[in-house]
């Protein structure tokens, strides 16, 4: 039986790994500053369903993101890896979505696409660890969903068997497709690039991507391989309700952002040198801080 | 009408001690607010043995859920559960834990209401929001605070028009209180088949390994945790070391499990464990606020940094410059020569 899979992802800042100039003087953030990067779990995410696709020949995979222009980036690493085809939704007009307002605009999309057997993505995204558009979608698509799943055992009859994480342990339950997943980062990690595909997409690119003034390089490749255009859809091609799209379908509303700052103690300065960490020690034997 | 709701938590026939935490900010909630604390218990074979618990937290209502196929929890009849009572009960507040079952129920309840959901809370308070755009003044709302973005920032959110106000807690930032033995409150056994279609049962457990926790972080009077500045695995050997001597536990922050130095469940802040103990050992931590969100409270911290202006240092009782290498192997050292 091949299977119908659409793969939620997300292009991310790299908020592992923020630098000192990521915070700007007035507290916030410098996006500018921080890389790029494919959400990591979801290409634990992509991998589950890559494998899928290996196990159940003529199965499709298609990744699905939301975000500016730039985010095709994903889109092009999961051809790279063995995905078919890619969506980028985006519009001003999903500017500062909530999660509900995110969840909303992808189920859209979802919905055009055609509803697949699997969704599948990601358990959180690094910039906001969440963990609420996946459960969200499920519940705009109304199908039942697995989440923090490590792994996808099989797919049998319209029936998937999964093994999840649970707090302080681990859980296999079996259920019924459609499905959507969520996918843990202690899941396989997600399969390197394959060379022929980055040949055959190097050039894959979604129309906003492309000059403005209507100039075109290599203009009759993109007209002999329809493949090399990424679909990019707006708020209008699926159908979307502007009142639950972006800011404004968003019942979250930020308040206060502010940089934290710490009440300063009185700290005790001390060197490495062996006199000083021998006087601390003493210092908290004797107070009997440590024992 | 438009009082607080908790949504407890339930392993067999026990309630989590998150689901406590809650409860006793819950109750703090409803009285600044002047409304009542309502709690709900869904689980099989629960009657008789969750109630007098969960109403000794300052529970003035407690709906119990109690049928077969409620545990192990699944996501549909549970957000059933949630989803029509709350139509019907019409709450201003919803909070639950941010535990694996939380935080697969609380978006799928918010989405079904279209209410908003705020994660990983580690403060909550109630207060008065100005919508700038519409002009709108808005009284009593729920302050819903977390670190943002990383760790990076902290970020006050609000829901000003959508009900419930929901929010999830991790387990350890709030404090469990009893508020009586014996709380008077009403208990009210609901009809499980009223609120759950039978289609909803779908999804089914076929096997479960729950082990108990591999280390005590949680409980431990000493903790040495160590950050990105470790620098390597081999690196928190040195730390277990320290830790077996004092007879302490490991911990590290976000930036050494994200980089494999240590094991996942050993991860102290926001998105992992919150520790209290008396002293806090920071080895290489440059102090996130996310990291920070989840060690505040420690007794006295050391930090151990080659950087002397490493942010966890201004709320550090004693600041080591220099490296973990050298510094470390000393306090093993002078520990064992000075104590007896």
């Amino acid at each position: 039986m091949s299977l119908k899979i659409v793969v939620l992802a997300k292009q991310v800042p790299d908020t592992r790994n923020v630098g000192k100039d990521a915070m700007t003087p007035e507290g916030t953030v410098n996006r500018a500053a921080l890389p790029a990067i494919f959400n990591p779990e979801d290409l634990n995410a992509l991998e589950q369903a890559l494998r899928l696709k290996d196990e159940h020949p003529g199965s499709t995979v298609t990744i699905l993101t939301m975000g500016p222009p730039r985010a095709t980036d994903v889109i092009r690493e999961g051809l790279y890896r063995g995905a078919d085809g890619g969506v980028l939704l985006t519009d001003r007009a999903f500017a500062g979505a909530d999660t509900l307002a995110t969840s909303y605009a992808l189920s859209m999309a979802i919905r055009k696409i055609g509803l697949p057997d699997i969704v599948i993505g990601g358990r959180q995204a690094i910039d906001g660890d969440t963990a609420q558009v996946g459960p969200q979608v499920a519940q705009k698509l109304d199908i039942n969903q697995v989440t923090y799943v490590t792994s996808v055992d099989n797919v049998k009859d319209g029936i998937a068997t999964l093994t999840r994480t649970i707090d302080g342990g681990i859980e296999r339950v079996t259920a019924p497709l459609p499905l959507l997943i969520t996918v843990n980062g202690n899941a396989a990690p997600c399969r390197p690039r394959n060379a022929k595909l980055v040949m055959k997409y190097k050039r894959a690119s979604a129309p906003m991507e492309r000059p403005a003034d209507g100039s075109l390089p290599y203009a009759e490749e993109y007209e002999r391989k329809p493949y090399l255009t990424v679909a990019q859809w707006s708020v209008a091609d699926v159908d979307g309700d502007l009142n639950q799209c972006g800011l404004a379908g968003s019942p979250t509303k930020v308040k206060a952002v502010q940089n934290i700052v710490f009440k300063a103690k009185e700290s005790k300065r001390l060197t490495g040198a062996d006199a000083d960490v021998e006087g601390l020690i003493k210092e908290l034997l004797e107070s009997h801080t440590i024992g | 009408m438009n009082n607080v709701f908790v949504y407890c938590e339930i392993d067999g026939t026990t309630v989590e001690e998150v689901s406590y935490e809650l409860l006793t900010k819950g109750r703090k909630l409803a009285n600044q607010l002047g409304v009542q604390l309502e709690a709900i218990a869904a689980g099989s074979g629960i009657t008789g043995k969750v109630e007098k618990d969960i109403l000794a937290h300052g529970v003035d209502k407690l709906h119990v859920f109690d049928a077969e196929g409620l545990y192990p929890y699944t996501s549909k009849p549970h957000t059933s559960i949630l989803v029509n009572l709350f139509k019907q009960e019409q709450p201003q507040i919803c909070l639950m834990g941010a535990t694996v079952i939380g935080r697969d129920l609380g978006p799928r309840v918010s989405s079904s209401l279209t209410s908003g959901l705020t994660a990983d809370c580690t403060a909550l308070e109630i207060g008065d929001y100005d919508d700038k755009k519409t002009g709108k003044h808005y009284e009593g709302l729920l302050y819903q605070i977390r670190p943002a973005f990383g760790g990076n920032i902290v970020a006050t959110i609000v829901n000003p028009d959508n009900r419930p106000q929901m929010a999830t807690v991790r387990s350890g930032v709030m404090k469990a209180e009893k508020v009586a033995e014996y709380y008077n409150g009403e208990i009210i056994y609901e009809d499980v088949a009223k609120y759950v279609p039978e289609t909803d049962y779908v999804v089914k457990v076929i096997e479960r390994h729950v082990e108990k926790a591999s280390n005590n972080l949680k409980g431990s009077p000493i903790v040495v945790a160590g950050g990105y500045g470790v620098g390597s695995k081999e690196g928190f050997d040195l730390l277990v070391k320290l830790a077996d001597e004092l007879h302490g536990e490991v911990g590290a922050s976000r930036a050494a499990v994200d980089a494999g130095f240590c094991e996942h469940d050993r991860q102290i802040g926001q998105t992992g464990v919150t520790v209290r103990p008396k002293v806090y050992i920071a080895c290489g931590i440059s102090g996130a606020i996310q990291h920070v969100a989840g060690m505040k409270e420690s007794g006295i911290v050391i930090s151990i940094n080659t950087d002397p202006e490493a942010p966890i240092n201004q709320i550090a009782d004693y600041v080591i410059t220099g490296s973990v290498e050298e510094v470390v192997p000393k306090m093993i050292k002078y520990y064992k020569e000075n104590s007896k």
